[in-house]
């Protein structure tokens, strides 16, 4: 018991973070429109990239040759998903962009 | 305490987090959500820059700078590659092929730190401590990610077919029960233990993730996506609890809350709940009551369907999947344009799962130019549907069978639908009489008001289009 209060008491702050953050991401979204919800699927595919910043810092530290090489790999894969999925969100919201100038 | 280089890098993951939310808000109405996207993009951009020139660990600044940036410039270049070159047919599985390489990159950095975990926290407390746990997390999450979202993606694309096998669902627990247990085992070593016990914890992950979306079928991958989406943000934000870094933190949970809405959102647009969805998925079992009953279908003629259509006051046009498998977008809007041009109110309505993916329909038509007021949701569409003289439905079966509601013993039962039967005729383009994805009978189209026309959509509208301008 006292451990898990302590616990709660040392990650005090990201858990503030995480509680907001859910109670804000269903916020945010709750009103959208059903034929944006592949765009909307793509850019927060594209959000969740971020964790390229933890792979950026584990390759930033990195020393031996295997943690090198897994490194390089996991940033690849972290840019992949970050640059990957915001220009196919730019791709599927362009075509809902062209005809409202045509209107 | 804090010095320039920290105060620098929390103001801009501030201002990141503040382009997430922003953005997210932004990309959930139409005029603005391109805007959102460079918002949300320019964030990123941001935490990305500062954190490779900010970046301390006990002092330590960001090292193989060059070795970073050649994986960046790699990164950029495949992801900016694929992502141009992916017909807007196949957008579903990119954004899978995407999710599942962000949650290969969380499990990456998971089984990177685990031997670095800092030996005092373990001489203090053993293994039992938050950042055992956010690594470990990180990692089960992030493989199952991974793994399913390349099923997901196989699925998608065609290279892997429905399973049936109904003992997977058994593997299924006892595969999640393995995971939790191997969880509790390492944390309550009271030494760092060997990686080996990683290692098998990796691949018992990705197994499960394997066996979690293999018997889900194709038709329900768009709420498998969008849930291992949700996923993966909770990967990345295992990441940012174990770096005790905000921007990951935020952006990880943002997308995993709202992630988690949209997967609801998605199953709620076929009236099936999320555990129905992933336990359930669609049998052949219930085939529907009346089997064995003789069913009469109708053809219509190119030229009958030509003289219906242009003496129509009103049309609605109900695509599915079929018109993109038959990329007859551009063919639809044509035969739109020539019938508005014969004073015909054409429009299209639009069923929320229509397509492999909610919005899919959306996507398509906006590529061929259809405005998108003439796009109307389900509900909408309904309530005009009675005074409509015809439906066309191309390629569309499952969202319009009315076995949805008339039949108790139906697998799709209770889902709502675009009621076609409602209007005062029907015509259905259909390469063949070919079951729909949720693998049932559609009486629709033997239904005394609806008519045939066989053939591809595209090929069939070309015709109809070259009928029209004929008369």
């Amino acid at each position: 018991m006292e451990e898990t209060l302590n616990f709660i008491y040392q990650y005090r702050e990201a858990i503030f973070i995480i509680i907001l953050s859910i109670f804000l991401g269903i916020e945010v979204i709750s009103h959208v429109p059903a034929m944006l919800h592949t765009p909307l699927m793509s850019g927060a595919n594209a959000i969740h990239g971020v964790v390229i910043i933890g792979s950026i810092i584990v390759l930033g530290h990195a020393h031996d040759i295997l943690s090198l090489s897994l490194g390089f790999l996991a940033v690849i894969l972290g840019t992949l998903n970050v640059v990957g999925g915001f220009v196919v969100t730019d791709r599927m919201l362009e075509m809902f962009n062209k005809k409202n100038k045509k209107k | 305490m804090g010095t320039i280089n920290d105060s620098i890098l929390q103001i801009s993951y501030i201002i990141a987090s503040i382009c997430y939310i922003v953005g997210l808000k932004k990309l959930s109405h139409p005029l603005t959500a391109k805007n959102g996207n460079y918002i949300a993009a320019l964030g990123m951009g941001l935490a990305i820059l500062t954190t490779i020139l900010f970046h301390r660990t006990d002092g330590h600044a960001i090292g193989n700078i060059p070795l970073i940036l050649l994986a960046l410039a790699i990164g950029s270049f495949l992801g900016t590659l694929a992502a141009k070159k992916v017909k807007m047919t196949a957008m579903p599985q990119m954004v899978s092929l995407f999710n599942g390489m962000g949650g290969a990159c969380a499990a990456l950095i998971s089984i990177m730190e685990f031997p670095r975990i800092n030996p005092d926290i373990i001489a203090e407390s053993g293994m039992m401590n938050g950042l055992t746990l956010s690594i470990l997390l990180g990692l089960v999450i992030g493989s199952v990610s991974f793994a399913g979202s390349m099923i997901a993606f196989g699925k998608l694309d065609g290279r892997i077919n429905d399973s049936k096998i109904s003992y997977l669902k058994i593997i299924n627990i006892i595969g999640i029960a393995a995971i939790i247990a191997m969880i509790v085992f390492i944390m309550f070593q009271e030494e760092m233990p060997s990686m080996t016990i990683v290692y098998i914890l990796t691949v018992l992950s990705l197994l499960y993730g394997i066996s979690f979306v293999m018997p889900i079928g194709g038709a329900d991958m768009p709420v498998v996506i969008s849930l291992l989406n949700s996923f993966t943000g909770v990967a990345a934000a295992c990441g940012g609890f174990l770096y005790n870094n905000q921007a990951m933190l935020t952006g990880g949970i943002l997308v995993g809350s709202a992630g988690t809405i949209l997967t609801i959102l998605m199953c709620k647009a076929m009236n099936r709940s999320l555990m129905n969805v992933i336990i359930g998925g669609f049998g052949g079992s219930a085939a529907g009551s009346d089997e064995g009953v003789e069913k009469h279908i109708k053809e219509i003629t190119l030229s009958d369907a030509a003289v219906l259509l242009t003496y129509s006051q009103k049309v609605y046009i109900i695509p599915g999947y079929g018109l993109a498998v038959a990329q007859a977008q551009h063919a639809c809007h044509d035969l739109e344009i020539l019938l508005e041009d014969k004073g015909v109110d054409v429009k299209y309505a639009i069923h929320p799962v229509a397509g492999r993916m909610p919005g899919h329909m959306n996507v398509l038509l906006a590529e061929a130019d259809v405005p998108y007021t003439k796009l109307k949701e389900m509900e909408e569409a309904n309530a005009e549907m009675a005074n409509t003289d015809v439906v066309i439905v191309i390629g569309a079966n499952d969202v319009v069978n009315p076995a949805a509601e008339e039949d108790p013993s139906s697998p799709i039962y209770g889902m709502p639908i675009i009621k076609a039967l409602d209007a005062k005729n029907i015509i259905v383009i259909k390469r063949s009489m070919a079951k729909g994805y949720a693998a049932i009978d559609n009486n629709l189209f033997y239904h005394p008001k609806n008519r045939m026309l066989f053939g591809d959509a595209k090929n069939v509208l070309q015709k109809l289009i070259a009928e029209i301008k004929a008369m």
